[in-house]
């Protein structure tokens, strides 16, 4: 007899899915540096990397392992111990949001319902805002641990910039769930799925979907707000004294942000793995099949905001600080307020 | 006070409400960077593509020979003389009989060096020389991990010989 019986299936299940999608990240992660450059120097009428492999696909590895390969430095009279938890951190709560994110339809496999989920907890959007906030740990731990001064400013910057930005990122996203009414990250996904497009919440709350995103800018320290690492004020920001890999880890969690935050846009504004056009209910196919062109949409539609958000750094340039904080308390938190008013009202009224 | 006409006043006015939201500037900004994803990349892919110079460029120096393959470097001095960096250095030598199929003058440079990392490149070499005996071509000193490297002697210089290797000869001359 069992008191506690474990489905070993499941666990299996989970730990696939888990090192899928951690890997995946990863991947991403490392091509979007390459994407970056590649954009980078589209947008200046150059080239980019294309030496390295064709087109210069194999660029992320050579600087993976250029990274992997140099001197690791700490600092003597940083505090070491924090020194080394900062990249943890960053890179370990990039890579935790990841968890509760619906990836795609459940997929049928022997018998069972394998869904593309880690965990479709009840706090599912409560759960990201809750890593995302950790993350600013890995930037004030990494910048005061380094025991310089630039890093010290940048750390500072950065957590107050990321605690202004989260409020009015928390107020546009109540709209949200009060058109949905749940706080699973499946069911706000589920309430956007349907025939052609005109059920995503981008259509619904188009305001909250622009202070969201330019929250989002914000919280992954992407220009117009990279003040964190503003390179011509600060050096080079939080990151300063890491070198190796270290600084890759910094910088990678910084593009598995971006990445992340590119699906959880897709997910509550973009109808998440909906797919364009189609009604998934009336269409004849199999559903393992179907399953994974909703993932592939959902990639395709957080890479194109992938793509913007390189768009925006290579365009716009940095704010200053005081703008920075005027824009995100006296504009961007009265709008979010002012947009969770008048959605509530009108779910009220339509409820009536 | 005026000091030219095409001054242009600063524009002080306070900016509308479109341009104080900031993000149909943004907008603005955005489309112009994007146009530029579909532009002409200006990057010369050095190694496989080679940039034209102008008819006119002054590039490394060659020491040129005549027809038959001589040189015509007589050794008189005047290309040093003119040299405002002062890279050249030479030393003349006499013709002994038997040479007459080397040299072209009685007098011969023996020693004949430039000095890259001194020389400007301004041609007053070329101009200077009574005997057409030294050309600015159209390559450039390539990189070298020495100083050493940079100091051009006679077998660095020299044009290929016409007879012996015309293929050589007629690339130098920027022919083929």
């Amino acid at each position: 007899m069992y008191l506690l019986a474990i489905d070993w299936i499941f666990i299996l299940e989970k730990f696939l899915l888990v090192g899928f999608i951690v890997s995946l990240s990863m991947v991403v992660a490392m091509y979007a540096t390459y994407g970056e450059r590649k954009v980078a120097a589209w947008l200046q009428d150059r080239i980019g990397p294309n030496r390295a492999g064709p087109f210069g696909l194999l660029q992320p590895l050579a600087d993976g392992g250029k990274l992997f390969f140099k001197e690791e430095i700490i600092p003597l009279i940083s505090s070491k111990f924090l020194f080394i938890l900062g990249p943890i951190l960053a890179m370990v709560t990039a890579l935790l949001t990841s968890a509760v994110i619906p990836w795609g339809r459940p997929l049928h496999i022997a018998g069972r319902d394998v869904p593309l989920q880690v965990a479709d907890i009840n706090i599912g959007i409560l759960y990201i805002f809750g890593v995302v906030s950790i993350g600013v740990y890995g930037i004030m731990i990494g910048g005061w641990a380094s025991n310089n001064k630039f890093s010290l400013l940048a750390a500072i910057r950065g957590a107050s910039q990321m605690v202004s930005y989260e409020l009015p990122m928390g107020l546009s996203l109540l709209a949200v769930l009060m058109l949905v009414g749940d706080l699973k990250m499946s069911s706000i996904v589920a309430n956007q799925v349907g025939e052609g497009f005109f059920n995503w919440h981008i259509w619904y709350q188009p305001l909250g979907f622009l202070i969201f995103f330019i929250c989002a800018l914000a919280e992954c320290n992407r220009t117009p707000f990279d003040l964190p690492e503003a390179e011509n004020e600060l050096n080079f920001g939080y990151h300063q004294e890491y070198s190796s890999m270290k600084l890759g880890f910094y910088l990678f969690a910084e593009y598995i942000n971006m990445f992340i935050s590119g699906v959880v846009m897709a997910t509550l504004y973009f109808g998440g793995y909906d797919i364009p056009f189609v009604n998934e209910a009336n269409w004849d196919i199999n559903q393992n099949l179907l399953a994974l062109i909703g993932f592939a949409v959902l990639l395709a539609k957080a890479f194109l905001f992938v793509f913007v958000f390189m768009w925006i750094r290579w365009t716009i340039p940095r704010f200053r600080y005081d703008q920075l904080m005027k824009l995100g308390w006296a504009r961007l938190i009265p709008l979010a307020l002012f947009n969770m008013v008048i959605t509530a009202a009108i779910v009220l009224w339509l409820k009536k | 006070m005026q000091l030219t006409s095409r001054a242009k006043p600063v524009d002080r006015k306070p900016m509308t409400w479109l341009e104080r939201i900031y993000l149909w500037n943004i907008f603005k900004g955005m489309m112009i960077t994007l146009s530029h994803l579909f532009k002409r990349k200006a990057t010369i892919k050095y190694p496989e593509e080679k940039r034209s110079f102008s008819k006119v460029f002054r590039g490394l120096h060659i020491l040129n020979r005549d027809e038959e393959g001589r040189e015509r470097c007589t050794a008189c001095g005047l290309c040093a003389v003119a040299c405002p960096a002062e890279a050249i250095t030479m030393e003349a030598a006499e013709r002994q009989p038997g040479e007459e199929n080397l040299y072209r003058e009685e007098k011969y440079a023996a020693k004949y060096e430039i000095n890259m990392l001194r020389c400007i490149f301004c041609g007053y070499c070329e101009e200077a020389c009574p005997k057409d005996a030294i050309y600015l071509s159209q390559t450039f000193a390539p990189a070298n991990y020495g100083r050493q490297g940079f100091i051009y002697k006679k077998t660095d210089l020299l044009i290929p010989d016409p007879k012996t290797d015309p293929e050589g000869y007629r690339k130098a001359k920027g022919e083929a």
